[in-house]
């Protein structure tokens, strides 16, 4: 029951870009194609899923025992860039097709600010490990459905009139309030 | 480039929010009131000054190769001193403020101004560069938060202008959405024509 009221709050209640205003640049740089913006979404899952365990472990068992609680933005800043390196590393390595896919995103990760974002939340909320990890998968969801539901808008409102001085951002960001209006009616569910 | 122009290009020409569109996270997420814009507009310009000062400073002892962490390292390094300092002299701007404090560190704007900027130029031209850059996200920072704090709580910095029925939507998240959207259509028009 706990992880089912951290996976519907994570993925629609407070939705990490729509509510929580995390990952606006990739928001709005790579939702001009619903393809990219999937592509996009799968390699924040997986660098957002990775980097939650890896910071959780880092924080209670080197971070707390040893009193530097305050070192804790230098240390997670370095191992998510530490880390993102790592993976574009071995996954042209292991798996060329993976790599194909997701590769043009994984650079843009490091400052994609969800990612330090949820490592940061998931100490801040006291959640153990599974949690954590449980949090991190569903995060990562609702960014990929908020960047999916927003390129797909995106692609019909390029056939549209806009008046002049709207056109591009200006309209984009008009469109993501409405969509974050229609993510308001899930206010209350859990 | 005169030192005056580096200074007040990042105002309007090259404002970081309105023009650039860099750092949007923050300035959607904590400018429910004028205060709180200006407050993480100046706590982002401390971090963008001292890291370009510094930045400037070891620009010729760093390798090319190893630049980027070198510089994530002294952007976290001042990141995690604003914190400390906000946490002890104002409580209350920083529970305000929460999440996004430590992630100063990976707004565009400090890593941008430190790669494209300090590591050319000179110290002066850079700490110029970076004070003149982070005023101007204060300022628009600033100009968004009193936007929506006055259509939302009929208030600017908590004093109030206007009674009666207001739009609650300004202070929530859609409102910040639309509230930019609009203000970036105003400065293109503004930008354009003059």
């Amino acid at each position: 029951m706990e992880y089912f009221v951290i996976i519907i709050s994570a993925i629609f209640v407070s939705n990490i870009v729509l509510a929580q205003f995390l990952g606006i640049c990739p928001f709005v740089g790579v939702s001009t194609k619903l393809s990219t913006a999937v592509g996009m979404g799968g390699a924040v899952m997986f660098v957002m899923t990775l980097a939650t365990m890896v910071t959780w472990v880092l924080q209670y068992y080197v971070l707390n025992p040893f009193g530097l609680g305050f070192m804790q933005t230098i240390v997670f800043i370095l191992i998510i860039a530490a880390l993102v390196q790592m993976v574009e590393i071995i996954l042209k390595k292991v798996s060329p097709a993976l790599y194909q896919a997701l590769g043009v995103y994984l650079p843009l990760i490091t400052t994609n600010c969800a990612v330090l974002g949820v490592a940061i939340l998931t100490i801040q909320k006291e959640y153990n490990l599974l949690e954590g990890v449980v949090y991190a998968i569903s995060t990562a969801i609702g960014f990929t459905l908020a960047i999916s539901l927003f390129s797909g808008i995106r692609e019909h409102l390029d056939l549209m009139e806009v008046p002049k001085g709207m056109r591009g951002v200006p309209i984009a960001l008009v469109v993501a309030g409405i969509l974050a209006l229609a993510f308001m009616g899930f206010t209350g569910l859990v | 480039m005169n030192q005056v122009q580096n200074f007040t290009k990042g105002f309007i020409k090259e404002n970081p929010v309105f023009i650039l569109l860099l750092g949007l996270c923050p300035t959607l997420g904590v400018t429910t009131s004028a205060i709180n814009g200006l407050g993480m507009g100046l706590a982002t310009t401390f971090v963008l000054v001292m890291s370009n000062i510094v930045v400037s400073m070891v620009r010729n002892a760093i390798p090319d190769k190893v630049r980027i962490p070198a510089f994530i390292v002294i952007i976290a390094s001042f990141v995690t001193i604003v914190e400390l300092m906000m946490q002890a002299y104002t409580p209350a701007l920083f529970d305000a403020l929460g999440i996004f404090i430590p992630l100063i560190v990976v707004n565009c704007i400090v890593l941008g101004r430190a790669e494209a900027f300090a590591s050319k130029n000179t110290l002066w031209s850079s700490l110029v560069d970076g004070l003149g850059m982070g005023l101007g996200f204060a300022f628009a920072l600033t100009i968004l938060g009193g936007v929506r704090e006055l259509l939302g709580s009929g208030a600017i910095f908590g004093a109030h202008m206007i009674k009666g029925d207001l739009m609650l939507v300004f202070v929530l998240a859609p409102g910040a959405f639309i509230a930019l959207g609009y203000l970036i259509a105003l400065m293109n028009k503004l930008t354009k024509t003059s």
